[in-house]
């Protein structure tokens, strides 16, 4: 799940992390406001989950409250990469001595989280990591040990840093590395974390992504801050295919389906599964050179009404002749649940099964009962004997005549 | 001889009582595996197919008298870390963790404290391991007879981020007269108990085995790693890889994910195109159809 930035900041905030007084608008009114109660010159930013607010005049300077107020009102009606904000972040244009980069991230390798500081901030750390390594320092984090500040120290020193500033800088770090396991982000990162000209030390912008499988067990905080669970949090807009697909499956808890077509535009419908069968079948069918009209997955047992409802909404779509309805060889799919799934979306949208259905290759479970009732409508099929390659080869052929 | 698994191979299966634990229970059974107990709370003195289940684990291994190798759990997300750990500290070396969509952080905290006890983790999200004519552990190839299909008995070790997919290249590697040695579906997940690498050694050891099939997908660094421990090791037993998911790495794909949590491809060091370059490098061929891997194999042992 990914957090707006005023979201990102109330987090980092609660955490005990220090940051400037800040305002989180809706209107220009409130922009006005809380410019007054900041003082001095503030920044507005657009609040959009998507990059290039700079570039696209999401991010302007006022030095008036008056000023806040007119900024706020253009941001408010911006559109950003197909995104409309859900408000501005109002933020005092802070006085930067120096900038430094924070964050706690999963090391896949190592199984661990792992802490970064640098003291190159503001900037690209992977470009800081690749050209100024000796101004990145790492520390690892036991998953079973409580979280000891000396780690978050060693990895601030081992960037070369060292007086009032090792030690404040101590404390953000830990207290980030606190956060990242306390509320399971997959990334916390303060980028920059800034000393001010009074020496003190604020978080100035803060990137939070929290795990969706865990997003569950931490309700009570996300309430807290203000987070609705029911939004979407996509990076795109989901298309209307893809939310009949996630309806279908939600009505019924046998099984699943999921279909994405952002990106695809071809003609050829794909019922495929399970995860590694539906990526290996999309390789296969767009190498032999066909266009997919879409991506899917059926894994575990789905009802029949589940499947036909898959195969119907594949059809539906625009430009779709035909659908192949192809797997790896399954164990608990069953074969024959899939095959009247798909027949009876055909015959409901009034089509023949045996011209819509360009190939079925599911072996497994089930496949005896499965290949009976696609031999009574006249569905070619073909057993394990032949591989996901060639089905899908004579799916793209049958597309393209 | 096998890898992981031997044929007085004991375990458990925590969670036994869901619907399909009982199904996994009895594919198991059926295929030859010793399942001596399960574990459910609140359930004690009831029986599936035959096995006794308990309340605790401490209890299983009472019952049974003598050390249990291994635990199969299948309990919802919420409850597997507390589970595994369960396992873990009465004694089980060997944990098949089938549950999915667990959160990571519990993930890695039963992967560090089975490395400190001496203890194997395989998955979670994955269907478990399979040696034909020996024993299988999970889901993995269905019920005995389809499982008996797909898996015969041979020289090449399976590992798998996908579990059907471990199905389907055994099967192929079956069909070809090559045959399967051990087949093990690592899981999905950003962070699984046993990686590539991790498992390689033992194959290594196993005199059964002659080569590898991995199946793999974008996102992870497992290759990398795989490619340095080969290295390190100096091992030259041969490796073919299928790399699933090319098409992610599309323009109009990027920041999309497919499939599996780890398929979220996070840099560039991730994507389909880097990994084949990676593995081709190190002397792993990469093919693009399942149905080449027979021959590569054939080609690398020289037959």
């Amino acid at each position: 799940m990914r957090f707006y930035e005023y979201e990102s900041r109330r987090i980092v905030e609660r955490a005990g992390i220090p940051v400037t007084k800040y305002g989180f608008c809706t209107t220009a009114d409130e922009a006005r406001a809380a410019a007054e109660s900041i003082g001095g010159s503030v920044v507005i930013k657009s609040q959009v989950l998507t990059g290039g607010r700079m570039k696209a005049g999401g991010v302007k300077l006022a030095d008036t409250p008056d000023e806040a107020a007119e900024h706020a009102a253009a941001i408010l009606e911006l559109e950003i990469g197909g995104h409309m904000p859900v408000g501005v972040l109002v933020d005092p244009k802070a006085e930067v001595e120096q900038e430094y980069y924070a964050a706690v991230l999963w090391d896949g390798r190592a199984k661990r989280p792992m802490m970064l500081f640098s003291d190159m901030g503001g900037i690209d750390i992977e470009q800081v990591a690749a050209e100024h390594p000796d101004h990145v320092g790492r520390a690892h984090l036991s998953n079973l040990h409580p979280i000891a500040d000396f780690k978050a120290k060693e990895a601030v020193a081992r960037c070369g840093m060292t007086g009032s500033e090792l030690t404040r800088a101590t404390m953000i770090l830990a207290r980030l590395a606190r956060l990242q396991r306390d509320y399971d982000m997959t990334l916390a990162e303060i980028n920059p974390v800034a000393r001010l000209t009074d020496g003190s030390f604020v978080a100035l912008d803060a990137h939070m992504e929290m795990e969706d499988e865990a997003v569950g067990r931490h309700r009570k905080m996300l309430a807290e801050i203000g987070v609705g669970l029911s939004e979407p949090r996509e990076m795109y807009e989901p298309s209307e295919f893809e939310r009949n697909v996630k309806a279908i499956d939600a009505a019924d808890h046998r099984g699943v389906i999921q279909g994405k077509d952002h990106g695809f535009t071809g003609n050829i419908g794909l019922v495929i599964g399970a995860g590694g069968g539906s990526l290996t079948l999309t390789d296969a069918v767009r190498s032999q050179g066909g266009k997919p009209a879409n991506y899917a997955e059926i894994g575990g047992n789905p009802s029949v009404a589940k499947s036909r409802g898959l195969a119907k909404e594949v059809l539906e779509k625009d430009g779709v002749e035909k659908i192949a309805v192809m797997m790896s060889i399954v164990s608990n799919t069953r074969v024959d649940i899939v095959a009247r799934g798909v027949i009876k979306a055909c015959l409901e949208l009034g089509r023949d099964p045996a011209e819509t259905i360009a190939i079925f290759r599911i072996p497994g479970a089930w496949e005896d009962e499965g290949y009976k009732i696609l031999d009574k409508y006249g569905v070619e099929y073909v057993d394990r004997s032949v591989s996901m390659w060639e089905a899908a080869g004579m799916a793209v052929r049958k597309v393209q005549g | 001889m096998s890898v992981l698994l031997h044929p007085d191979f004991t375990f458990i299966v925590q969670g036994i009582t869901g619907r399909e634990a009982v199904n996994l229970t009895r594919e198991c059974l059926d295929f030859g595996s010793k399942i001596v107990a399960g574990v459910t709370p609140g359930r004690k003195g009831r029986e599936v197919h035959g096995v006794p289940v308990f309340d605790t684990v401490e209890q299983a291994v009472a019952h049974h008298g003598a050390p249990i190798d291994g635990a199969v759990a299948t309990v919802p997300p919420a409850f597997t870390k507390d589970a595994v750990m369960e396992a873990i500290e009465n004694g089980i070396k060997l944990i098949v963790v089938v549950t999915e969509r667990i959160p990571r952080r519990d993930v890695a905290e039963m992967v560090e404290l089975a490395g400190e006890r001496g203890a194997r983790i395989i998955g979670p999200n994955c269907l478990g391991l399979i040696a034909p004519g020996v024993a299988k552990m999970g889901g993995i190839g269905g019920p005995a007879k389809d499982a008996a299909k797909a898996y015969v008995a041979g020289s090449v070790g399976v590992m798998s981020r996908s579990g059907g997919m471990t199905t389907e290249i055994s099967s192929t590697l079956t069909a070809a007269g090559l045959g399967v040695s051990t087949a093990i579906s690592i899981g999905g997940d950003a962070i699984i108990g046993s990686t590539y690498a991790e498992l390689m050694p033992l194959f290594e050891e196993d005199p059964q085995t002659e080569a590898i099939v991995i199946y793999t997908e974008p996102g992870g660094r497992m290759e990398a790693e795989l490619v340095e421990w080969r290295e390190q090791a100096g091992s030259t037993m041969p490796i073919v890889a299928f790399m699933a998911g090319r098409f992610m790495d599309d323009e109009e794909m990027q920041g999309m994910s497919f499939g599996h949590a780890g398929t979220i491809v996070e840099g560039k060091e991730d994507s389909a195109t880097e990994k084949i370059a990676r593995l081709e490098a190190a002397g792993i061929p990469v093919v693009e159809r399942i149905d080449e891997i027979p021959d590569r194999v054939k080609e690398a042992l020289g037959r």
